[in-house]
C-alpha cells in the first residue's frame, strides 16, 4: 500500500536538518565525480541553463535587429551568424537535452522504485561528453559565429561559407553521443529496473513519454553524427560528398539531415507530453482518462516520426510521388498527439483544479501546442506547403511547439518538482505572474509570424520589404515581454534555495513514487525498495495537500 | 462561409494594405490555394476554441472547493477514444486529397508554356528569354499566358518564390528545377529567394511585372536587342565544334539533332529517355553517362568550356531544330 | 551506499556487484541489453554512411566500378577470413571462461583474438591504405584523377571517400575493441572470471561479433562492386 511505503521511505524525524542527496557529501569533487543520477540532472540543469541564456540572447539582438525594414542593430553577416547560433544552440545543446537529462535524469529511477540509472558511469560521462560539445561550441559562438543556420545545407555549407563550419559540426557531433549515452541508460533503466510491482501499464506517463524519447535518441542521433562527419569532412577535404561541382548531391544531404532533425523534434516534444500528464492529473487530482491510449500514443509518434522527413522538402526538387508518401505519413503523425489533447482535456472532467503555477504552465501548453499542432497541418498539406515553407509561418509553428509546447513543460515541470529536487518551495504568487506573462509575451512575439508568413516574408531576413514592419514591431515587442517573463523565474528560483519555505514530501499531495520519498531524497532515493501495488494515479489514496491553495 | 470569410479579407486587403491578411491572389491557382489554407484556418480556430472552451468551462465548474467531494476515477469511454481519433483523422484525409490534388495538377506545367530560364548566383537572379532580353532581379510577362521557369543556380542552393502566386522552388547547383504558373492579372508582385544562401540572402529579391500581351510584346521587342538564346547557341555550336560530330552530313559521327527535343531517345542498355532539357546539359556535361543506341560514346565532355547560359543557349538551339526532319534515322 | 565517487578500480569485490542493482543476475541482464542498444545505434551510425554509399552507386555504376577495382581484393579477402577467425577465438574466450578453464585458456584465446585483429589492422593500413596514399587514391591527400577514367573521375574519388570513410569509421571500432580485449585480458589475469561471472567477455563479445558483420558487409560493397576482374 502507498501509505505504508510513505511511512517506510521517510526518516523517523522530519526535524531539520536530515541528509539528502545534496548535503551527503560536500566539495566540487563530489559533485563533479557523483555517480548520483539526481546530481548529474542538476549539472545538466546547469549547463542547459547557460546554454539558453546564449541562445536567448541571440534571440534578443534578432529580434532587435527586425525592428527596422533596412535592420536596425547589425549587419546582415551578423545578423546571419545570429539566427544560425541561436538555431543550433537551441536545438541542439538547450531543447534535445532539456526534459530528459534533468527532470528525466533525476525522476526515471524515482519514479521506478530504483536507486539509480542502470548505468551510472555512462551518465556522469554522457554529461561531461555535453559540456565537452558545449564548450566547444561556445568556442565557435565567441571566435566568429556559424552562418549556414542550423540546418548547415551544402554547397553553401561545404564550399561557400567562411566562418566555421567543420567545428560548429563537429561540436553537435559530440553532443550527439551525450543524448545516444542518455537514451541507452534510461531504455536500460525502464526495462530492467522497475520495483516489484511496478508493471509497465502501472508506470506514470513520464516514464512512457522519456522510453519512446529515448527509442528516438538510440535510432536517431547517430544519423545525424554521420551526417555531420561526413559534411566536416567534405568541408576539410574538399572532396565532393554534397557538392555538385564535385559529383556530390545536395539533396542527399537534406535527405540524412531531416532523417535525424525531424524525430528530433519529438524528442523534444515527447518528455514535455509526459510532463503534461503528471501535471494534469496531480493539479486535477484524478486518474488520466485514456492511460492505454496515451501510453501507446508515445510509442506511436516515435515510431511515425521516422517516417516524415520528407515535408521538409516539399520544394527541394523531390519527386511529386516522395512528397504524396511524405505527406499523407505527417498527418498521420498528428493524429495521436491531437489523441492526447483530448484525453488531457477529458481528464480534467469532474477533476478537483487548482492554479498553482506547474497547472497554468499546463493548460496553456495544451492550448499552445494545439494551435502549434495543427498549424502543422498547414505544412503536411502540400499545396500550402510550396506557398508557406521557407517563410516566418514555418518559423510561427515551431515555436508555438517548442516555445509554447516544450519550454512551458520544461517550466511546468521544474516547478512541479522543484520542491522535490530543492526540499524548497518558491513563492507561487510570482511564479503564476510570470507564467502569464510568458503566455501572454509568447504570443504577441508569435501570432504575428503566422500573418506575416502568409503574407509571404520569408525566414532568415536580415532585411525586409517596409510593408511588414508593423508586424514585425509587434512580434519584437512580444519577445521583450517574454524576455522578462523568462527573467522573473530564475530569480524567484534562486531565491528559494536560501529563503523559500521548506517543502514536505509532498507539497502538492500528488501520487508517484517520487512523492513517498523525503524532499530532498537521500542518495540512494528509497530506504526500502518500494513494493508497488498500485496503478498510476490512484488519487483515491492521495494525501492532502500541504499547500493550500485556490 | 468560406466565400464570405475571403470576401471580408479581400476588402480589408484593398483598403489598408499594410494591414493585409493575406498577399494579392494574382494567379490561377492562388485562389485554389488560398481555399485549402482557409479551410485549414478553419479547422485550427474551430478546435482550438473548442479546446481552449472546454478547459475554461472546467476549469471554472470543477475548480477546487475544500469540503466538495470529488470522483479521483475515470471512467474510459472507447466510444469517446475512437470518435476523437476517427473524426480527426477523417478530416486529416480530407485536406490531404483537397491539397495533394491540387498540388499534383499545378506540378506539371501545360505542354504550350512559355519558356523562360531563371540561373539564380548569389545574390542575383538572372532571368533568360528565349527571344533574347535578359533581365537581373526582375521578370517580365505576359498576363494570362502558361509560363514555365526552368531554373539553375551557379553555385548554392537558392529559392524561387513568388508569394503572390503562390508558388515557390528550391534553386539547385547542378541540375533543372522548374516552375509554372499563369498570372491572371497585371500587376507587379514580389519575388523572393526562399533558401537560405548566404551573406546577402535578404537582399536577393526583385519584381514580377505582370503586363498584357501587347505591352509584352513591345517590352520585348525595345528590350535590349541582343540575339535570342537560340541564335546564341547556334553560334556556340559552330563554335565549339559541336557542328563536326553532330552535323547533317549523311555520316555523322554523332545523332542527329533536328528534331529530337521533346522525343524519346533510345539508349545501349535498351532503355529509353525523352530528350528534355536535363538530358542535353546531362549530355553536353557527362557525355560519358549517357550511350545512345547505334553511336560510339566518344563524346568528350565540355565541363568547364560552358557556363550555365551557355549550356542554356546551346539547349535552345537544340530545341529550335525541332522544325526540321530528321535527316539521320537511326 | 552514498555518493560513492567511484572513478577507478572495481574495489574489492571480484564480482563487481554494482549498488544500483538488486541481483547480479539484474546486473547482467542490464549490461546485455545496454549492449544491444548500443549495438542497434552503431547500426544507425554504419547504416547512415551505406544509405549514402548506396545512393550513389546506383546514380554512378560505372565510377563506382572503377573504383571498386583500385582496391585489392585479395586483401579484402584475406582480412575478412582473419576477422571471421577472430570472431570465432572470441568465442571460444568466453566459452572457456563459461566451462570453468584456467585463466590461461581464457588469456590465450583472448590473445589470440587481439592478433588477428592487429593482423587486420596492419594489412589493412600498411598494405592497403599505405599503398593507396602512394598510388595518389587517398581523397583529400594529393589525389589525383587518371585520365583513363574520364568523365566518372569526379565520382571515383567519391567512391575512395566513401572507402575510407566507410573503413576508417570501421577500423577505429576495431582499435576500440582491441582495447576493451587489453582490459579483459587484465581483469582476466587477475582471476575475474569464473564459471559463474563472466559477463564482462560475453558483453565484449557482442561488440566484437558486430563489428566483424560490419566488415562482412562493407567488404562486398567496396571490394567487389565492379566484379573480380575489370571489364
Amino acid at each position: 500500500m502507498s501509505t505504508t511505503a510513505t511511512v517506510e521511505n521517510l526518516p523517523s524525524s522530519s526535524a531539520e536538518p536530515q541528509v539528502n542527496y545534496l548535503n551527503a557529501r560536500y566539495g566540487v569533487r563530489s559533485w563533479l565525480l557523483t555517480l548520483d543520477h539526481k546530481r548529474i540532472g542538476l549539472l545538466y540543469l546547469g549547463t542547459i541553463t547557460l546554454m539558453f541564456v546564449v541562445g536567448g540572447i541571440a534571440a534578443t539582438l534578432m529580434r532587435l535587429n527586425l525592428i527596422e525594414p533596412q535592420g536596425a542593430l547589425v549587419e546582415p553577416e551578423t545578423y546571419n551568424k545570429l539566427f544560425s547560433t541561436h538555431g543550433i544552440v537551441m536545438v541542439f545543446f538547450f531543447l534535445v537535452p532539456s526534459i530528459p537529462a534533468t527532470l528525466g535524469n533525476f525522476l526515471i529511477p524515482l519514479m521506478i522504485g530504483a536507486r539509480d540509472v542502470a548505468f551510472p558511469k555512462l551518465n556522469l560521462m554522457s554529461w561531461y561528453i555535453f559540456v565537452t560539445g558545449c564548450v566547444l561550441m561556445l568556442y565557435v559562438v565567441c571566435t566568429g559565429g556559424v552562418d549556414t543556420g542550423w540546418t548547415f545545407y551544402p554547397p553553401y555549407s561545404s564550399s561557400y561559407a567562411h566562418t566555421d563550419v567543420f567545428l560548429a559540426a563537429m561540436a553537435i557531433f559530440i553532443a550527439g553521443f551525450s543524448s545516444i549515452l542518455t537514451g541507452m541508460n534510461f531504455v536500460v533503466t525502464i526495462h530492467k529496473m522497475r520495483a516489484p510491482g511496478m508493471t509497465w501499464f502501472r508506470l506514470p506517463l513520464f516514464i512512457w513519454s522519456l522510453y519512446a524519447t529515448s527509442i528516438i535518441f538510440v535510432l536517431g542521433t547517430p544519423v545525424i553524427a554521420i551526417t555531420l562527419l561526413l559534411l566536416g569532412v567534405e568541408r576539410l577535404l574538399h572532396v565532393g560528398i554534397f557538392d555538385p561541382a564535385l559529383g556530390g548531391d545536395p539533396l542527399l544531404f537534406q535527405h540524412m539531415f531531416w532523417f535525424y532533425s525531424h524525430p528530433a523534434v519529438y524528442i523534444m516534444v515527447l518528455p514535455s507530453m509526459g510532463v503534461i500528464s503528471e501535471l494534469i492529473t496531480a493539479f486535477s487530482r484524478k486518474r488520466i482518462f485514456g492511460y492505454s491510449f496515451v501510453a501507446f500514443s508515445s510509442l506511436a509518434i516515435a515510431v511515425i516520426s521516422f517516417l516524415v522527413w520528407g515535408h521538409h522538402m516539399f520544394v527541394s526538387g523531390q519527386s511529386v510521388y516522395a512528397g504524396l508518401v511524405f505527406s499523407v505519413l505527417s498527418f498521420l503523425v498528428a493524429i495521436p498527439s491531437a489523441v492526447k489533447v483530448f484525453n488531457w482535456t477529458a481528464t480534467l472532467y469532474k477533476g478537483s483544479i487548482s492554479y498553482e503555477a506547474p497547472m497554468l504552465y499546463a493548460l496553456g501548453f495544451i492550448g499552445l501546442f494545439t494551435i502549434g499542432g495543427l498549424t502543422g497541418l498547414f505544412l503536411a498539406s502540400l499545396s500550402t506547403d510550396v506557398h508557406l515553407n521557407g517563410t516566418y509561418f514555418v518559423v510561427a509553428h515551431f515555436h508555438y511547439v517548442m516555445v509554447g509546447g516544450a519550454v512551458m513543460a520544461f517550466m511546468g515541470g521544474l516547478h512541479f518538482w522543484w520542491p522535490k529536487i530543492t526540499g524548497r518551495i518558491y513563492p507561487d504568487l510570482w511564479a503564476r505572474f510570470a507564467a502569464l506573462i510568458i503566455f501572454v509575451g509568447f504570443n504577441l512575439t508569435f501570432f504575428p509570424q503566422f500573418v506575416l508568413g502568409y503574407l509571404g516574408m520569408p525566414r532568415r531576413y536580415a532585411m525586409y520589404p517596409a510593408e511588414f514592419q508593423a508586424l514585425n514591431v509587434l512580434s519584437s515587442a512580444g519577445a521583450s515581454v517574454l524576455a522578462v517573463g523568462y527573467v522573473i523565474p530564475l530569480i524567484y528560483l534562486f531565491w528559494s534555495l536560501k529563503y523559500g519555505e521548506v517543502a514536505g514530501p509532498n507539497p502538492w499531495g500528488a501520487k508517484g513514487l517520487e512523492w513517498t520519498t523525503q524532499s530532498p531524497p537521500l542518495t540512494e532515493n528509497f530506504l526500502k525498495t518500494p513494493i508497488v501495488t498500485e496503478e498510476a494515479y490512484s488519487y483515491e489514496t492521495a494525501p492532502e495537500p500541504e499547500v493550500v491553495r485556490v | 462561409m468560406m466565400g464570405l470569410t475571403q470576401f471580408a479579407f479581400h476588402s480589408m486587403a484593398a483598403a489598408w494594405l499594410q494591414f493585409s491578411l493575406q498577399p494579392p491572389a494574382a494567379s490561377s491557382i492562388a485562389k485554389n490555394v488560398d481555399e485549402v489554407y482557409y479551410f485549414l484556418t478553419g479547422v485550427t480556430a474551430f478546435f482550438t476554441v473548442l479546446i481552449f472552451s472546454i478547459i475554461f468551462y472546467f476549469m471554472i465548474k470543477y475548480r477546487r472547493r475544500p469540503g466538495k467531494p470529488h470522483d479521483p476515477e475515470t471512467h474510459t469511454s472507447m466510444f469517446l477514444e475512437l470518435s476523437w481519433t476517427i473524426i480527426p483523422s477523417l478530416i486529416c484525409v480530407v485536406i490531404f486529397v483537397w491539397s495533394s490534388a491540387l498540388f499534383v495538377r499545378n506540378s506539371r506545367p501545360p505542354a504550350n508554356s512559355r519558356e523562360i530560364f531563371v540561373i539564380g548566383k548569389q545574390w542575383m537572379w538572372h532571368i533568360q528569354h528565349p527571344e533574347g532580353p535578359r533581365e537581373i532581379d526582375a521578370l517580365h510577362v505576359p498576363v494570362g499566358e502558361n509560363i514555365k521557369l526552368t531554373m539553375t543556380s551557379q553555385d548554392v542552393i537558392h529559392g524561387f518564390y513568388i508569394p503572390a502566386f503562390r508558388v515557390k522552388k528550391d534553386v539547385l547547383p547542378g541540375r533543372y528545377t522548374s516552375v509554372w504558373f499563369k498570372a491572371d492579372r497585371t500587376g507587379v508582385f514580389h519575388l523572393f529567394c526562399s533558401q537560405y544562401c548566404g551573406t546577402n540572402h535578404s537582399e536577393m529579391i526583385g519584381w514580377i511585372y505582370v503586363m498584357s500581351p501587347t505591352d509584352y510584346a513591345a517590352w520585348l521587342a525595345q528590350g535590349e536587342q541582343s540575339e535570342s538564346l537560340a541564335q546564341q547557341g547556334a553560334r556556340l555550336f559552330t563554335q565549339l565544334g559541336c557542328d563536326s560530330c553532330h552535323g547533317t552530313a549523311a555520316a555523322s559521327t554523332g545523332p542527329a539533332l533536328a528534331g529530337i527535343y521533346g522525343k524519346p531517345e533510345k539508349l545501349a542498355d535498351g532503355s529509353t529517355r525523352v530528350v528534355d532539357d536535363s538530358f542535353l546539359r546531362q549530355a553536353i556535361l557527362t557525355p560519358s553517362t549517357i550511350h545512345v543506341a547505334g553511336y560510339p560514346q566518344i563524346m568528350p565532355t565540355f565541363t568547364g568550356q560552358v557556363n550555365e547560359e551557355q549550356v542554356l543557349q546551346l539547349i535552345a538551339y537544340v530545341k529550335s531544330l525541332g522544325a526540321q526532319e530528321r535527316t539521320n534515322g537511326q | 551506499m552514498s555518493d560513492a565517487a567511484i572513478v577507478h578500480g572495481h574495489g574489492d569485490n571480484p564480482t563487481h556487484f554494482a549498488h544500483q542493482f538488486e541481483t547480479l543476475e539484474q546486473q547482467h541482464d542490464a549490461g546485455r541489453l545496454g549492449m544491444w542498444v548500443f549495438l542497434a545505434t552503431e547500426i544507425l551510425f554504419f547504416g547512415g554512411m551505406f544509405m549514402g554509399y548506396t545512393v550513389y552507386r546506383s546514380l554512378h555504376p560505372a565510377a563506382f566500378a572503377i573504383g571498386s577495382h583500385l582496391l585489392d581484393w585479395k586483401f579484402g579477402g584475406t582480412n575478412t577470413a582473419v576477422l571471421i577467425c577472430s570472431s570465432l577465438t572470441m568465442a571460444l574466450a568466453i566459452r572457456s571462461a563459461q566451462t570453468g578453464k584456467k585463466k590461461g585458456t581464457i588469456i590465450a584465446w583472448l590473445i589470440l583474438t587481439m592478433l588477428l585483429g592487429a593482423t587486420f589492422l596492419f594489412l589493412k593500413f600498411r598494405y592497403e591504405w599505405y599503398h593507396d596514399y602512394i598510388e595518389h587514391t587517398v581523397p583529400g591527400f594529393g589525389f589525383h584523377y587518371r585520365p583513363e577514367w574520364g568523365a566518372h573521375a569526379p565520382q571515383v574519388q567519391m567512391f575512395m571517400c566513401f572507402y575510407f570513410f566507410m573503413t576508417g569509421l570501421h577500423a577505429l571500432h576495431m582499435i576500440v575493441g582491441i582495447g576493451i580485449l587489453l582490459v579483459l585480458t587484465w581483469m582476466a589475469a587477475r582471476g575475474r572470471f569464473t564459471s559463474q561471472y563472466y559477463a564482462p567477455l560475453e558483453i565484449s563479445g557482442l561488440y566484437w561479433h558486430f563489428v566483424d558483420i560490419v566488415w562482412i558487409f562493407l567488404f562486398p560493397l567496396l571490394y567487389l562492386a565492379g566484379g573480380l576482374y575489370s571489364r
